[in-house]
């Protein structure tokens, strides 16, 4: 059915849209204005034009950290998001362990960023952590602050241990919609398990997946706190990630106009991706309404 | 406003982003539409096209500084017959 959009509704928002100005658009628009100019401290700028934005496109070091970026976002959506609807198909569909289940799913959801840090930071070490200490005992050698695969696979294994939880309760909720009459059609048409999960669960998941992958993406692209806490960034630069070497720029070196530059490109990657995004889960409820 | 570090430049960049985005809004109070689909397959307004033509216009010039690396200015040119391309066929 054909039907014209009354924009009209938009004027509603306008209290929002005063109240983000101050929180994101005045911030933005400084951002911006840093970006075309250099300052050597005291208020002053002198013009740069587009220097830092060229700077930047040549900066090894910004596409060493989104390559690294990349690595990290890829590997974490390809264990979470498995991993999570693993989780929720073998959850309790009801009762008390159903509730039970849930709860314990959403406990590190609920912990703040930096003490997930400073529990794998502590868990990690060799003298006094439970895991480290295990491992070094084993005979395995594991120190995540010298060795750069030990780093890597800590904070990966610290965010799949975050954010799986995460995953698993969209899927679950994902599950429980699907009415029994589909899972009664298939005892009907004899279908194996694996034929439930392609054509019946898996379709319906879809759109909560959608929503789990962008959540996800977008918040590993942008993820900070954690890796500083346990890894600082290092051995090296081996696990600075985007953000990291952002603040590492502006506020470590004081380069405002470069950092600028870099976090210009960076917030258009991710206007990007949202949008894609956004675009898919839209168009994925149209076809299903 | 002096520690939001002003200049012409970007104050123009913004005022024409805000131009646009005012012009629209009256535009799409004034002449409500029907979204329609083009060959992107998704259901697009004026609105959203905007936010295409803008957000594909910022990777052109960065395309363009990038590989280019001079003549910036041309690069709105693209960016002209980018808008075009978008307004007329997604």
């Amino acid at each position: 059915m054909e039907k014209t959009v009354n924009q009209k509704a938009w004027f509603l928002v306008l209290p929002v849209l005063i109240l983000v100005a101050f929180s994101a658009v005045i911030p933005l628009m400084t951002v911006v204005n840093y970006s075309v100019q250099d300052t050597f401290g005291n208020n002053q700028f002198f013009w740069a034009g587009l220097e830092w934005f060229a700077e930047m496109l040549e900066s090894e070091r910004m596409w060493n950290a989104l390559g690294r970026q990349l690595m990290f976002s890829a590997i974490i959506l390809a264990i979470e998001i498995p991993l999570g609807i693993y989780v929720a198909l073998h959850m309790p569909k009801s009762g008390f362990w159903s509730s039970f289940c849930l709860v314990l799913m959403s406990l590190p959801l609920l912990i703040p960023w930096n003490v997930v840090g400073t529990i794998w930071q502590i868990f990690g070490r060799v003298d006094i952590g439970l895991l480290g200490y295990t491992l070094d005992a084993l005979g395995i050698s594991y120190n995540y602050t010298q060795d750069t695969l030990d780093a890597w696979i800590t904070i990966i294994v610290m965010d799949v241990w975050h954010w799986t939880s995460l995953v698993a309760l969209l899927a679950f909720a994902g599950l429980k919609s699907i009415p029994d009459a589909y899972y009664q059609a298939a005892k009907i048409d004899q279908a194996s398990r694996w034929k439930v999960f392609r054509f019946i669960e898996l379709p319906k998941m879809m759109g909560v997946l959608m929503i789990a992958i962008l959540l996800r993406f977008m918040d590993s692209f942008m993820i900070y706190t954690e890796p500083f806490v346990v890894t600082g960034g290092g051995p090296g630069n081996a696990t600075t990630l985007l953000s990291i070497d952002l603040v590492k720029m502006a506020l470590g070196q004081f380069d405002l106009g470069p950092a600028a530059a870099f976090s210009i490109m960076y917030f258009l990657v991710i206007l990007l991706v949202s949008w894609v995004f956004y675009t898919v889960m839209t168009n994925l409820d149209k076809q299903e309404g | 406003m002096d520690w939001m570090a002003w200049t012409w430049p970007t104050a123009i960049f913004f005022m024409v982003i805000a131009s646009l985005l005012i012009t629209f809004t009256i535009l799409a109070i004034k002449f409500p539409e029907t979204p329609r689909t083009g060959i992107l397959r998704i259901e697009t307004t004026r609105g959203d096209r905007l936010f295409i033509t803008l957000l594909g216009s910022a990777f052109i010039n960065l395309a363009w500084l990038g590989l280019v690396g001079a003549n910036q200015p041309y690069a709105l040119i693209v960016c002209l017959i980018y808008a075009a391309a978008v307004f007329r066929w997604v």
